[in-house]
């Protein structure tokens, strides 16, 4: 294993809801070495983003407890001053929704500039504007003379991820943590972003988090895979292993919703994602999704088990998981099958 | 019938400078974008990021100022018409690209929901209520999630409040703008066979704009892909697929992520020697401003926008 550049250890990020917490991130622990990407991929809903704010300090309201230590130091209690120390310049975040992340009055170079000002105060007003160019350039947006003067709603949505991805590596972090940073991109783009990281991961030895959707950015870009569901990691595996040897039950339904050839209907998973404060706290957060299951063989008190090195699964249901006929006539209206 | 007929559509914007904020330029977000969808097919809209599908879309649905060309919806005209009549506009219902701008933040997940309800049905509170818990539960959001407001929701949630929104009064056009883009793929799964579901049941017609070619080979009857507010290629999806006639065509193909890690490396290869040939060829198929020359029919239904000859 290589440097540990961030280290997750029993997190909880609670949200208040009437009168009580209830946990988004629900102990989790998670390890992102130098020069390594970590993928996050999950249900929509499972605590990605949240988890994401909680390393960068991010919650205004959200209770957080347990320790998330950046290059041995705990940043979870951390003065506010020290942090924005930090954020922006050691690490930093593309954000899963660029519109609310750009400040729709000022215009992008404006925008671009106040990173390096803040944490580059010496550079003159001329470097900087070629710094903020030429981070244009990087992220692929064309005539970025003309677009460092425009506002942020006169941008194509993928011209905006493309800003917050620029402001995100301004200043070269040690630890990008880029959530859903190609969504809005088309493939050639998508592909141009996922090289810059890479070279940022090669040349500085930086440590990446990639929270994403997209199953083949995590197969191309990844190291290591974490799985969440309801707040918690279900799988963890090195990137091959993921792919070509999936155990939990989730990661294997996940896996086998993804379009293939010549298919009529997707495969989905039974069920809705259960709202935060209906979470099953208890046994197996999955077992309600895999009713087919027989209950005995989840474990009463999941936890993650090393079935090979390296290779983490939660509960013991995997060993019994099986994918169950596609019933013929069941519609497939989220939770009104049958 | 073709449901829809967009005709040589321009919609540019002007670029303002000086003190006196004057017009000096435009931007041709669409330059010139011709095409028709039969009643209950999807039409797959791809391409450049920035390439002007969203302002097509907006468009089309009157968000936007046509610079020139028409729009038919049904036969009849409805380019730029303010005032559209309550049918059409009912008729023709776009989900947005941005989850979290599209949703008023002030407003209860029910109300936002119920907003087009209330602009043309009669609905009791009670009638209106258990509709909006269907439409909900529709796109696999748990019933209790009305009391709610947008920011408790994760991104891939918000995305289905908007479909739910979209959905609500049973339109015959969606244009649906990247519509699961925001959603894992198991949820992803779950909206796309329901909107085909209501595609068959409603006899529903899309027009479907996403980055996400494998969702789009799977959705889609017919293709075209945009670069630079022009068209470079339409076809059947089989056509744009298998046999991709245009340089940006084949790079975009080309570029689809792969879902086995252990493909990288040849992905690598195939990728730079398809970049070889669009750099190589880049000066034949775009003219000096870069844009792409006009189409020109290959077959019955694939055309291409080839280089001029001589
Ligand atoms: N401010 C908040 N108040 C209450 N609940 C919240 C808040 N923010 C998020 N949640 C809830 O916490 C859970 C996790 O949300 P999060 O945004 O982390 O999901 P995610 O995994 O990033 O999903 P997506 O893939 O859709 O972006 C969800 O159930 C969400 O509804
Ligand atoms: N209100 C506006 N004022 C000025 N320019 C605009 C405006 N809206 C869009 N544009 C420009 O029009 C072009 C097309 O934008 P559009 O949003 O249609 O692209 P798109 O194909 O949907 O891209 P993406 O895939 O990134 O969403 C872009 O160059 C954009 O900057
Ligand atoms: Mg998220
Ligand atoms: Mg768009």
């Amino acid at each position: 294993m290589g440097d540990k550049l961030l280290e997750i250890k029993n997190l909880i990020t609670s949200f208040r809801i009437g009168d009580h917490y209830y946990a988004a991130v629900d102990n989790v622990s998670l390890t992102v070495n130098k020069n390594e990407v970590l993928g996050i991929v999950g249900e929509s809903g499972s605590g990605k983003s949240a988890l994401a704010f909680s390393v960068m300090g991010l919650h205004t309201k959200a209770k957080i407890e347990g320790s998330i230590l950046f290059n041995g130091k705990d940043i979870v209690s951390l003065p506010k001053s020290e942090l924005n120390g930090l954020r922006g310049d050691d690490m930093s975040m593309i954000f899963q929704d660029p519109l609310t992340a750009l400040n729709p009055l000022m215009e992008i170079g404006a925008q671009i500039s106040e990173t390096l000002i803040l944490h580059r105060p010496q550079m003159s007003l001329k470097e900087r504007k070629d710094h903020v160019i030429e981070l244009l350039n990087m992220v692929g947006i064309p005539r970025p003379e003309y677009v460092y003067e425009q506002f942020p709603h006169e941008l194509s949505g993928g011209m905006r991820q493309r800003v917050i991805i620029a402001i995100a590596i301004a200043n070269r972090p040690e630890l990008l943590i880029a959530d859903e940073p190609t969504t809005a991109l088309d493939v050639t783009i998508q592909a141009q972003i996922l090289d810059l990281v890479r070279k940022l991961k090669s040349e500085m030895g930086s440590g990446v988090i990639l929270i994403t959707h997209d199953l083949g950015v995590v197969a191309e870009m990844a190291d290591r895979v974490a799985v969440m569901y309801a707040g918690q990691v279900v799988e963890i595996a090195d990137v091959q292993t993921l792919f070509n040897n999936p155990k939990h039950p989730y990661t294997r339904s996940l896996l086998n919703s993804v379009p293939a050839e010549g298919q009529d209907k997707l495969h989905v998973i039974q069920g809705i994602v259960p709202a935060l404060q209906n979470l099953p706290r208890e046994g197996c957060r999955f077992a309600e999704r895999i009713p087919w299951i027989e209950s005995n063989t989840h474990e009463k008190d999941p936890v993650l088990h090393e079935i090979s090195p390296g290779h983490f699964v939660r509960c013991t249901c995997y060993k019994h998981f099986y994918f169950p006929e596609e019933p013929k006539e069941a519609k497939v209206y989220g939770n009104t099958r049958g | 019938m073709a449901i829809l007929e967009v005709e040589d559509l321009k919609i540019y914007f002007p670029i303002k400078a000086g003190i006196f904020n004057r017009t000096v330029d435009h931007i041709k977000a669409v330059d010139g974008v011709s095409f028709a969808i039969e009643e209950g097919k999807t039409y797959g809209l791809v391409g450049e990021s920035g390439s002007g599908k969203t302002t097509t879309g907006r468009g089309i649905i009157g968000l936007e100022h046509i610079t020139a060309g028409s729009v038919k919806f049904n036969g009849k005209d409805i380019t730029n018409k303010k005032k559209k009549t309550k049918a059409i506009s009912r008729d023709i219902q776009m989900i947005f690209q941005d989850p979290y701008s599209s949703l008023n933040p002030r407003k209860r997940v029910r109300d936002i929901i119920a907003e087009p309800l209330r602009n043309y049905e009669n609905l009791t509170k009670q009638e209106e209520k258990k509709r909006v818990q269907e439409l909900l539960e529709l796109v696999g959001l748990s019933p209790e999630s009305i009391l709610k407001y947008p920011h408790e929701f994760s991104g891939g949630q918000r995305q289905r409040i908007g479909i739910a929104r979209a959905i609500a009064l049973k339109p015959k056009l969606i244009i649906a703008d990247e519509p699961v883009s925001a959603l894992d793929v198991s949820v992803q799964a779950q909206v796309l066979n329901f909107m085909q579901d209501i595609q068959k049941e409603l006899g529903l017609t899309y027009l479907f704009i996403s980055h996400d070619l494998g969702i789009v080979k799977h959705m889609c009857d017919d293709i075209a892909i945009m670069y630079k507010g022009r068209y470079v290629e339409q076809g059947t999806k089989e056509e744009i697929f298998n046999h991709p006639q245009h340089i940006y065509t084949k790079r975009l193909v080309s570029a689809i992520p792969d879902i086995d890690p252990s493909n990288r490396e040849k992905l690598f290869q195939f990728r730079q020697e398809v970049q070889e040939e669009y750099d190589e060829s880049y000066n034949e198929y775009f003219d000096s401003e870069g844009l792409a020359y006009s189409l020109k029919p290959i077959s019955e239904t694939h055309l291409v926008a080839l280089p001029e000859k001589g």
